[in-house]
């Protein structure tokens, strides 16, 4: 059996704040294998975004281990965390995160930066187009964040976030600042490049969005409450035939 | 992270806020500016002033008539009035390491030719003078042992004596007049321009010594003798040498003053740049002063923007950036924003230099110590002020701050 990308035993996390302690997440073990497409999906406050922290190696775990494709992340040090989020993790952000001013080319171009391995500029304009191309933007490389819609520059920070190849991409409310219609597009690419193999792990509070995933987590006040594979999948093409449709019906389009 | 990119991305931040970095720069390009324009001027003064150091000529030293004590009352320099054309030669003869004695006699006198008159200093010299003091002749030639021997009426003259009493012709062969003895001019000087005590060196009526003391002033001790020492090695030994000598001529025993005063070289050349020194070093450290305040400006504005773009540097954390990146960064952008701004100040310094020199006529050198100087010290600023926001910037937390709205 493949190693799994993400394996997490007994991973709590307690924040002192002032002097209250809060605790935050209590006790999550969870695993996800090669090729999985899984919602985290909780109220606020549920400890997902603690979740979120640590699977994207931002923060450490209070106790219990963290393996993140076999490498465990406690004993790693604040560089080799940072080499490891290059390396193995690629995010996306509810807000895009996108560096303003700066091309859609060169934003994708950004992870390849921080690489160690020595990678001529020729080669990571070649890496980064490609990337724009898998989700159907290499005709905007040129333009700037603020000239792309707000589908566009999540799908820029999509590319970004495959740009390096890595074990998992992680997407914290991606279709948050998203309409619907842009919301099930950004969900048909993730569908598409999850087809090709790609573990996504994404966390949501809606339950639409997390109906396109294959499994879906559901945390409450620290804990798992419910892990369970997604019945009746939905399918962003079809959906968004259907929104056509349905806007077409009420002449909201042609 | 490389280098090249990091450089690339901190042009590029510096390009998209132009006004801002501008101005913050104009703190570094004002104090540069100020520096290099400071020390352009103290240096050419300096300069100016070893030139006429260097007019005075090679291991000169110097003896004057000194002090003289009667009574209790004394004289002041000058005033004992014991050198004589003796003492000359006895130095000339045996202190080892001279080259070169000249017997000096002083005297102002009203001087006539060509129907005008001028009012002008006249030196009594031996022949060596002239190569003691590296000064050489424009026309003519220099009287000779002979001359001095006879107590020949004849004369070499500075330009400036040409100018006022010659002014359309050729002086050398005619004659002028000095207490109303003719005096036959051998030669015109190179003009030498002003000396250390700002007087004029060219407005000089130069005769043998001996004709200046039996026929001009009658006077029978000398004003100073002039030295020249083989090397500046021997200097010092010769100076001792040469008041030994003099103090055993003079008959002064022991615990008695000397009634002479001898002066080397680099004393005088010592004393007058003294003062250019302390000039150019307080107005160096004035426009240092505007420099570290150009510093501050920088790390203000490096600080201000640590804190705007504390969402980048949480995304770029995210994506893997160590915090050495971000350090580098932020420093990279702290010192090219300094340097640059050292470069133009070199360039604005110079310019006003230049221009000091042109409208206001002071003498200005600009050294390329002083150049190097300033663009490294201004980098350095930059360091200095920059690591403090750079270091804040790379400690960041990437959770904070990809939170940070």
């Amino acid at each position: 059996m493949a190693i799994p990308v993400i394996q997490l035993e007994d991973f709590r996390k307690t924040y002192i704040s002032g002097e209250v302690e809060v605790h935050a997440v209590q006790g999550v073990t969870l695993t996800v294998q090669p090729g999985e497409f899984v919602a985290i999906m909780g109220a606020s406050g549920s400890g997902k975004s603690t979740m979120m922290n640590t699977l994207g190696c931002l923060d450490r775990p209070t106790s219990g281990r963290f393996l993140l494709d076999g490498v465990n992340i406690n004993d790693l040090n604040r560089d080799e965390l940072a080499d490891l989020r290059n390396q193995k993790i690629g995010f996306v952000f509810q807000g895009f995160n996108l560096l303003s001013r700066t091309t859609a080319l060169e934003n994708v171009e950004l992870p390849m930066l921080y690489t160690h391995d020595h990678i001529t500029s020729i080669q990571q304009r070649d890496l980064a187009l490609h990337a724009l191309e898998i989700v159907g933007l290499s005709d905007r490389a040129d333009h700037y964040p603020n000239q792309l819609s707000g589908g566009q520059q999540q799908r820029v920070a999509i590319a970004r976030a495959l740009v390096n190849n890595p074990a998992v991409l992680l997407a914290d409310e991606p279709t948050g600042n998203l309409d619907t219609r842009t919301s099930v597009e950004v969900m048909g690419v993730f569908q598409k490049l999850n087809s090709e193999g790609i573990t996504i792990v994404m966390v949501t509070h809606e339950l639409d969005i997390a109906l396109y995933t294959k499994r879906n987590v559901i945390m409450r006040d620290g804990v798992v409450v419910n892990d369970v594979p997604v019945q009746n999948r939905l399918q962003a093409e079809v959906e968004l035939r259907n929104l056509q449709q349905a806007h077409q019906a009420v002449k909201l389009s042609s | 992270m490389r280098i090249a990119a990091t450089l690339r991305l901190a042009l590029r931040a510096l390009r998209r806020n132009k006004l801002r970095s501008t101005l913050t720069a104009l703190g570094i390009i004002i104090g540069v500016s100020a520096v290099i324009a400071m020390v352009g001027i103290g240096t050419g003064a300096k300069s100016q002033v070893e030139a006429q150091i260097a007019s005075l000529g090679q291991n000169v030293i110097l003896v004057f008539s000194g002090n003289f004590s009667s009574s209790g009352a004394r004289s002041g320099w000058g005033g004992a009035g014991t050198m004589t054309v003796d003492d000359a030669d006895a130095i000339a003869r045996e202190v080892p390491g001279v080259v070169g004695v000249s017997p000096e006699v002083r005297d102002r006198q009203q001087v006539l030719a060509n129907g005008l008159n001028w009012n002008t200093q006249i030196l009594g010299e031996g022949p060596d003078y002239l190569d003691i003091r590296d000064w050489a002749l424009d026309d003519g030639a220099m009287f000779t042992e002979q001359d001095v021997r006879s107590t020949a009426k004849v004369c070499i003259i500075g330009k400036t004596i040409v100018a006022q009493l010659f002014p359309n012709e050729d002086p050398v062969g005619q004659v002028l007049r000095i207490r109303n003895i003719p005096f036959k001019i051998l030669g015109v000087l190179t003009p030498k321009g002003l000396s250390v005590m700002n007087t004029d060196q060219d407005d000089v009526i130069i005769v043998p010594y001996t004709s200046e003391m039996k026929r001009v002033s009658k006077r029978t001790n000398l004003s100073m003798i002039t030295i020249q020492a083989a090397s500046p090695a021997v200097s010092a030994g010769l100076q001792r040498g040469v008041a030994d000598l003099l103090r055993q001529r003079h008959r002064l025993g022991q615990g008695r003053d000397d009634d002479f005063t001898i002066r080397g070289h680099q004393e005088i050349a010592d004393a007058a740049t003294a003062t250019t020194r302390v000039m150019t070093v307080l107005l160096a450290s004035i426009a240092c002063v505007s420099l570290v305040v150009g510093g501050i400006g920088i790390m203000n504005i490096m600080l201000v923007s640590v804190t705007e773009r504390t969402r980048e540097i949480g995304i770029r954390m995210a994506v893997g950036a160590h915090g050495r990146d971000i350090l580098l960064q932020f420093l990279i952008e702290a010192i090219t924003l300094s340097s640059l701004g050292g470069i133009i100040g070199i360039l604005l310094g110079v310019g006003a230099a230049k221009l000091l020199s042109a409208v206001a006529g002071w003498p200005t050198l600009i050294s390329v110590s002083s150049v190097v100087l300033a663009f490294f010290f201004s980098a350095a600023v930059g360091v200095f002020f920059g690591f403090y926001p750079a270091r804040k910037a790379s400690n960041l937390d990437p959770i904070d701050a990809l939170r940070y709205e």
